[in-house]
């Protein structure tokens, strides 16, 4: 059960690489790391020696993405061992950034809107930042009554981590916290919810 | 007439600038306050020669919060069609003239960390109401202001003056300085918008420079107003109004269809809004587009034209209007 057709839902085009980057600043998680690696033939001396790669491995640790993107002979190769370290380091990096930098984010849904929200804050534009969904379709969800995040949900409607309620998932997107809304479905009745689908594995 | 609503204003003071610019202040014949307007806006202002309507758009360089008068400068062109001309050899102060409602085509983003401001000779004036508001708000900006000689060129010393010599490089050509946009566009700090006004082939230098700087195109802005060229004189018909039109030489085909008594609708008159787009029905010739509205592959595909700019050389052409 979804509520579809919203349009703050984002759309990710893909990555491309920009050629006349300054800077390319690679933020990938899990799956995401194959976004960079088919982009290997467009990966050129220049681009390579002006690249840095931060990437936390999560979901996909094992299948030796890190490998093959330190392969790939980057200015920069960095793996951060959770989500969290990944965007304070992505924070510091644009906090003396200038323009002509250009930052691709790829992997879930969650984690692009969270990186994508660290280049908001240093006054990137949202259509400049480049973007793939990569993995798990697993969303990050904000519950609007208890404004709990609730990471890595996969069903709707699903049950708060925070505040137990049962809560569909809309389609609709907030920038501002990288995540999906939440929304009571059963308050009038509780206990009456449809059954849970996997929607976003 | 389609570009919105017109306010009778009164000339309250024409002021002598630089060599071949003046200043003209327009205050409401009704004496209540002007609209609003913000940063960037532009206004159509409209000059009755002799029975003739020429209509040309002007930036408006008062502060925006000062809403007693509005405030453009005019640059004498040469080979003018007579829109500068008129302006300057013409109006006086105590004439009653009509001003369109402000649009703005050249709005600053408000996110951005720093405005950086670029202007050519007269394409300094958007940026002088844009100062005013990035000062009341608080805003980063810097303005870097490229002319020919000094004598030629309008208010550097009062921006100098105003915000102080960090905040306003000027570089005067005739004392053998250029500006380093190279350096300037790698040296800005993330968050930057680029903003330029001034000739065209200044535009498009900057707006490549900036693109090969590795700039997004979201953080740059330009704003140009084309003139109608001179050509050949042609005929249009106008396929729902019936009406054949005769454009002349001088003339764009815009002016030619309000002449001819049909309403069209337009914003900036010189070819950067997309408002008088216009679709063409029939055409046995060429359209020589003018815009820099619509893109090279709409261009080619000859089913659409810009009336305010473009002009038309052959046999037929009918016009949706
Ligand atoms: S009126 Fe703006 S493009 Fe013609």
């Amino acid at each position: 059960m979804l509520v579809a057709g919203i349009k703050s839902r984002p759309l990710y085009k893909g990555l491309t690489i920009e050629p006349h980057a300054k800077r390319h600043i690679f933020a990938l998680e899990g799956e995401g790391a194959l976004a960079l690696i088919d982009q290997k033939a467009a990966l050129d001396l220049t681009i390579l020696s002006r690249s840095e790669i931060l990437y936390v491995a999560r979901g996909s640790k094992g299948k030796g993405h890190d490998t093959t993107l330190l392969g790939l002979g980057t200015d920069v190769f960095w793996t951060a061992p959770t989500i969290a370290t990944l965007l304070s380091r992505l924070k510091a990096l644009l906090a003396t950034a200038h323009m002509g930098v250009r930052l691709y984010v790829a992997g879930t849904e969650g984690f692009i809107g969270q990186a994508m929200m660290v280049g908001l804050d240093h006054g990137m534009d949202s259509a400049s930042i480049i973007t793939e969904h990569r993995g798990s379709l697993a969303r990050r969800v904000q519950c609007v009554h208890c404004k709990g995040i609730n990471e890595e949900v996969t069903a709707s409607p699903f049950t708060c981590s925070h505040c137990g309620l049962t809560l569909l998932v809309r389609d609709h997107y907030s920038r501002r916290l990288g995540a999906f809304q939440g929304v009571n479905i059963d308050a009038e009745d509780p206990g009456s919810a449809p059954d849970p689908e996997e929607l976003f594995l | 007439m389609s570009g919105g609503r017109e306010i009778p204003v009164r000339v309250t003071k024409v002021t002598p600038v630089a060599e071949r610019i003046k200043r003209f202040r327009f205050e409401r014949l009704d004496g209540k306050p002007l609209p609003y307007f913000s940063g960037g806006a532009h206004v159509i202002v409209s000059m009755n020669d002799f029975g003739h309507i020429r209509r040309n758009a002007y930036s408006l360089m008062s502060p925006p919060h000062d809403c007693a008068a509005y405030e453009i400068s005019v640059l004498h062109v040469e080979g003018s069609r007579g829109g500068s001309t008129f302006m300057h050899e013409r109006v006086k102060e105590g004439d009653e003239m009509n001003v369109s409602y402000p649009v703005n085509l050249f709005q600053p983003d408000w996110r951005a960390r720093k405005h950086l401001l670029i202007a050519g000779g007269i394409g300094i004036t958007p940026f002088m109401a844009m100062m005013e508001q990035f000062t009341r708000e608080g805003a980063n900006f810097e303005l870097h202001y490229a002319m020919r000689t000094r004598d030629r060129s309008a208010y550097w010393k009062e921006l100098a003056e105003r915000y102080g010599s960090q905040r306003i490089k000027i570089y005067c050509d005739a004392e053998g300085m250029t500006m380093p946009l190279d350096r300037l566009l790698d040296s800005q700090l993330l968050g930057t918008h680029l903003y330029v006004c001034g000739p065209s082939g200044m535009i498009d230098g900057v707006l490549r420079a900036g693109m090969e700087a590795g700039w997004p195109e979201q953080n740059l802005h330009s704003e140009r107003f084309l003139s109608s060229l001179p050509g050949k004189p042609f005929t249009v018909e106008l396929v729902r109004s019936g009406k054949t039109v005769r454009v002349g030489h001088h003339e764009s085909m815009l002016e030619a269809i309000e002449a001819a008594g049909v309403d069209a609708s337009f914003l900036c008159r010189g070819g950067a809004c997309g408002q008088c787009e216009t679709e063409v029905v029939n055409c046995d010739g060429k359209l020589l587009h003018h815009d820099v509205y619509l893109n090279d592959e709409e261009k080619a595909a000859g089913r659409k034209v810009m009336i305010c700019v473009s002009r038309f050389e052959g046999k037929t052409l009918h016009l949706d209007l």
